[in-house]
């Protein structure tokens, strides 16, 4: 029976370090090439050596799919094409390959760099890395190769993020990368066809959490921000240079411009102004509302949100900073908080996801002295907030991309076990299908049930057609012809045809047996009756009429 | 079997309808705009001339129609809204239309005519630059003559008794009794709100019968070629397609190969010229003309080769001295026009792209904004007056210089030798759309950039993709009329084209031999051989019970 196979290298019952590996009917695809930021070593990328241990990557996947510009989905690529070896295609959207190699470079600046770390991918290599990938279009049929395609839809989490269906004659899988189902300030909600895949494999970051109202959850926001910032304290909202922080500064933005307030907001590292030119140029990404009034107004250049100087932590006063990387790992998010983590008028918002290991983790899981580089103690006594405007899912919307979609199975990866294992139930209760959830490094085979397609000529079709009702084409149809089998493919013709493209001669054979009827009545009355009779019972599917040399019943 | 209605005379303007397994197809929805050129054209500023021209009386004295017709520098024109002729909409009935392929942003002008008039119910599919630069097109068409106000519609000259004694060439005017008025803002708003976007190499399910395709075809941003295909059969539809590089994404010619029949339409209106060496003429005419202190006039439309010229500009104005002219584009959708030319990096060539990865805006002209050197707007009230400054370079519409705020322009610097008209746009015969104006003492040059297939790319597209069938408009299987030595004009292959004309209906050759159906996974393993035993018991059983 035909299968599906699909292997996590990474994300599988974990966030970070996306890496999924699909086989469907003869093709392998990679989905994704993250980095898990939680770890340093090895661990960081995924085990490229479980697709082959010594052989050429490229012999045995026929392509890669990045969802988006996240690190987590494509910090290990150029390791993996470069440094392990891959020359087939890349496949991302256009956001994504123009902002996909400055997030790399920056992350290659931060571990080469600040921490020296060698055996490390270089400038160069991400350069080789990025010309191996060709860009697609939202809903443009990418033929990978004569039978495999892909096609990529909105997904909504950042700027360009992309889910992808790949397809193989009859069989498909759907993989939703990250995807988030509300439209939010500045970017649409996720949308697939009704594609049913014979696979759904779906992010479940927030598989247990149902969302209040954003509304509600902006106001807090900004009540939290306002607060700090009247009673003269400091606030640090650690972020990844595009994606919330954009979101998050449009959301300031108007307050500020609403409260005429004066406190000065600063957005660190020149990678911002540049991140905002990347939203401007690609605006037909956005939502709606900001793509018909950008011709008035853009709302990516903001007024009151300014540059950051390494200088402005120690100013005194109120100030909101916003700061990269997102999860304090490293970086100037991480040193401002050193620097403010002391003072309990200071607060931190941390607006999305961390990953165990990174400092966020540790802070949001109300840890207070943490122990840092160089067995310090750093004891924290700034406020700290957990406010989730990560644009991904909640369980309400991966119900309803399950809905949309209407897979035959699903398969969660990007979460933690012991959520995915309450949603994994809640999907298989409501929609009656099975839900699987693999660790990395386990394979879960799928069995699809493909119809076959078949060439028919157009004589037999009329004449199939014609009898009987006219077809419904959604329903089955019963059809007499003779199968094919040549060349590897299969054609359905009418006997004769058939009879005289293979030289045969035409045999006939006939089934005969006898039995005796008491039947009062006339002969012809007999055979109607038996006729009829038989009609309604049995084999309402190869009963017709005697025809085609099925001489029904011979009375004595 | 595949059926074809034309609905459009105009090889570059087209109109079709495509029968195919019983879906309704209509291929591109163009506006022919000529019709224009009969009518007076609409100053924006009262104008004593125009105002007090002479009606027209007929040979016998009888001066019925003196206030519908005017004459003017020995031409008679209508004096009315002027009107466009509209595809025919009595061959075939419209309403049974399922869906709508536009081409490009040109080809969709008829569109509100077609979905807000004829019980029109389908889809529209288009890309999204075609839609979003279309409205502009639209909108700029609608503004312009909307702005002034002409009561007056003039219906009375149409009569066919009265058509047959006028002069030459109203006489001549086809179907006058299909032009009709320009529509309205709410009307293109209803049109566009059916238009579902496409990217380039969707598939698109038809009814489960007919997939459709866009492809790119290098003619203007979102700009496409469609492939419409069952299982068995494959129908190109090749419309306003460039193989020159210039800002759009190049055409994808692959995908066209294997068809049994490819319809082509769109082909340079301009054979003869080359369009670098007319981007080179205008560079020069435009520069001897500042130069000599004149002014340079450029009627156009919003959108498409302006881009280009603009870019050409950038690069030439330092070198020719010209950094201190200032370049004015007016038009109410100028500044929209300029903004959303940055947004469609997708839709870009290679180089423009990757600019955007810089990221960069990916025309020049952002530049020559800011510095200054180029400068928009909704048209010449307003700012416009404040700023004006002698000499300078005007981009503005609409080229067949009949409404719009170039009509200001003509009557303003058409009486100095020092100015130069120069048309660039190929879609008006620039003799006719000058003739209300004459006498002239403007310099006019003619530069008609059309960057559309000519004949010898067409004759190696073909040879390149092999179709069985080509189907094209029937001017292009003989040599322009005014140049008819030019056997080389004309499409070439073989089997020779089928051609049409405007109203004519063609049955398309090719036939399937085969379809595609689906075995139900289930049939593999029926018991089929176990019939006619089962059928056997049945019977036994009958004939031992008392059924009967």
């Amino acid at each position: 029976m035909p299968e599906i196979k699909v292997t996590p290298l990474g994300a599988g019952q974990d966030v970070g370090r996306s890496c999924i590996l699909v086989s469907i009917a003869g093709k392998n695809v990679m989905l994704d090439c993250g980095m898990h930021m939680g770890y340093n070593d090895d661990r960081r990328f995924p085990d490229f050596s479980y697709i082959t241990q010594n052989g050429r990557l490229t012999d045995f996947l026929d392509c890669v799919i990045i969802s988006h510009f996240h690190l987590d989905h494509c910090g290990a690529l150029p390791y993996f094409s470069e440094m392990v070896g891959y020359d087939g295609p890349i496949y991302m959207t256009h956001p994504t390959k123009a902002i996909c190699p400055i997030l790399l470079e920056d992350y290659r600046k931060i571990t080469v760099d600040k921490k020296g770390e060698t055996n490390f991918f270089t400038s160069q290599m991400i350069k080789d890395c990025m010309k191996k990938v060709v860009a697609v279009h939202l809903h443009q049929t990418v033929q990978v190769d004569e039978e495999l395609e892909i096609k990529a839809y909105y997904a909504g989490h950042v700027l360009g993020a992309a889910m992808f269906q790949i397809k193989v004659g009859c069989e498909s899988v759907a993989y939703t990368g990250d995807y988030n189902m509300t439209p939010d300030r500045h970017l649409g909600a996720a949308w697939i066809d009704k594609c049913r895949p014979d696979l759904l494999i779906t992010e479940s970051t927030y598989a247990t959490t149902i969302r209040d109202s954003k509304r509600c959850r902006e106001r807090d926001f900004l009540k939290k921000v306002h607060e700090t910032v009247e009673r003269g304290g400091k606030v640090l909202i650690p972020v990844f240079a595009l994606g919330r922080a954009q979101e998050l500064c449009i959301l300031l933005e108007t307050f500020w411009e609403r409260m005429n307030l004066k406190a000065p907001i600063y957005f660190s590292t020149g990678l911002t102004e540049k991140a905002n030119h990347y939203y401007k140029l690609f605006i037909t990404w956005t939502n709606q509302k900001i793509r018909k009034t950008f011709v008035q107004r853009n709302m990516f250049e903001f007024k009151h949100i300014k540059a950051f100087d390494r200088a402005f932590a120690d100013n005194p006063g109120p100030m909101v900073v916003f700061a990269t990387p997102g999860m304090l790992h490293a970086g100037q998010s991480l040193q401002i908080f050193r620097k403010w983590a002391g003072n309990e008028k200071n607060m931190v918002i941390m607006p999305g996801y961390c990953v165990q290991g990174t400092v966020g983790h540790k802070i949001l899981s109300g840890q207070r002295k943490l122990e840092m580089e160089g067995r310090q103690i750093l004891e924290v006594k700034m406020q700290v907030e957990y406010m989730s405007f990560s644009a991904h899912a909640d369980a309400k919307g991966i119900m309803q991309l399950i809905r949309q979609a209407e897979p035959r199975n699903v398969l969660l990866v990007h979460g933690e076990a012991k959520k995915m294992e309450f949603l994994k139930q809640k999907i298989e209760q409501e929609f009656h299908v099975n839900c699987y959830m693999p660790a990395n490094g386990e394979t879960t085979t799928i069995f699809t049930n493909p119809s076959i397609p078949v060439d028919i000529s157009l004589g037999l079709l009329k004449r199939e057609t014609a009898i009987g009702l006219l077809p419904d084409a959604k329903k089955p149809k019963l059809m007499h012809g003779t199968l094919i089998m040549k060349d590897n493919s299969f054609r359905l013709v009418s006997p004769e045809q058939a009879l005289k493209e293979l030289g045969l001669a035409e045999h006939q054979l006939r089934f005969t047996c006898r039995v005796h009827i008491q039947d009062p009545r006339k002969e012809h009355e007999t055979v109607l009756r038996v006729y009829n009779h038989l009609k309604g019972q049995v084999f309402p599917f190869f009963f017709y009429p005697p025809r085609n040399g099925l001489e029904l019943i011979i009375l004595r | 079997m595949k059926l074809r209605y034309c609905l459009s005379g105009h090889p570059t303007l087209p109109c079709n309808v495509l029968k195919f397994k019983s879906t309704t197809i209509m291929l591109d929805c163009g506006l022919d705009m000529t019709s224009t050129l009969n009518f007076l054209p609409m100053p924006l500023v009262q104008s004593p001339r125009l105002s007090k021209l002479p009606g027209w009386v007929l040979k016998d004295g009888s001066t019925f129609l003196d206030k519908e017709l005017k004459e003017c520098s020995g031409h008679v024109f209508v004096d009315s809204v002027p009107e466009f002729c509209l595809p025919e909409t009595e061959l075939l009935d419209l309403s049974t239309v399922d869906v709508i392929l536009i081409s490009n942003y040109h080809c969709m002008m008829a569109l509100p005519y077609i979905t807000e008039y004829t019980g029109f119910t389908g889809t529209v599919y288009a890309t999204e630059p075609t839609v979003q630069i279309g409205r502009l097109l639209m909108e700029e068409l609608v503004n312009s003559i909307e702005r002034v106000p002409k009561a007056q519609s003039a219906s009375m000259w149409k009569n066919k008794e009265v058509q047959r004694l006028l002069p030459a060439p109203l006489k001549d005017a086809v179907e006058v009794s299909m032009w009709r008025k320009c529509y309205t803002m709410p009307e293109v708003n209803a049109a566009l709100s059916k238009i579902q976007l496409v990217g380039y190499s969707q598939k698109i399910e038809l009814f489960g019968a007919v997939q459709v395709t866009p492809l790119s075809s290098g003619y203007a941003l979102g700009s496409s070629n469609w492939i419409i295909q069952s299982h068995y059969e494959k129908v190109s539809y090749v419309s306003g397609s460039s193989l020159l590089t210039t800002h759009p994404q190049p055409m994808d010619q692959a995908s066209l190969k294997n068809s049994d029949v490819l319809i082509l339409t769109g082909l340079t209106q301009i054979p003869t010229a080359n369009p670098d060496g007319m981007v080179g003429e205008f560079c020069s005419n435009l520069a001897m003309t500042v130069r000599n202190g004149g002014n340079v006039l450029v009627p156009c439309y919003p959108s498409g080769v302006i881009y280009d010229l603009l870019e050409c500009l950038y690069q030439y104005i330092d070198s020719a001295g010209l950094s201190n002219v200032p370049f004015y584009f007016i038009s109410p959708v100028a500044n929209s026009s300029l903004e959303f030319s940055q947004i469609f990096a997708e839709w870009l060539c290679h180089n423009k792209q990757t600019k955007v990865y810089l990221p960069e805006p990916p025309f020049p002209h952002a530049e020559l904004i800011q510095t200054n050197k180029l400068k928009h707007y909704p048209s010449i009230h307003g700012d416009f007056s404040n700023d004006f400054k002698q000499p300078c370079v005007v981009f503005t519409g609409h080229p067949s210089l009949r409404f719009g705020d170039v009509v200001h322009f003509m009557e303003l610097w058409g009486k100095s030798s020092l100015n130069t008209v120069i048309f660039t746009e190929p879609d008006f015969s620039y003799l006719d759309a000058l003739a209300p104006y004459q006498p002239l003492a403007m310099k006019c040059v003619y530069c008609p950039i059309d960057t559309r297939l000519n004949f010898i790319q067409v004759s190696k597209l073909l040879k390149e993709v092999q179709p069985l069938h080509v189907v094209c408009p029937e001017q292009y299987t003989q040599p322009p009329p005014t140049q008819s030595h030019r056997t080389d004009l004309m499409i070439d292959c073989q089997p020779p084209p089928m051609s049409y004309r405007r109203a004519e209906v063609l049955t398309l050759p090719y036939k399937r031999r085969y379809e595609k159906i689906e075995i139900m996974p289930e049939v593999t393993t029926w018991y089929v051989m176990m019939l006619p035993r089962r059928l056997l018991n049945m019977i036994q059983k009958l004939g031992r019970s008392d059924h009967l």
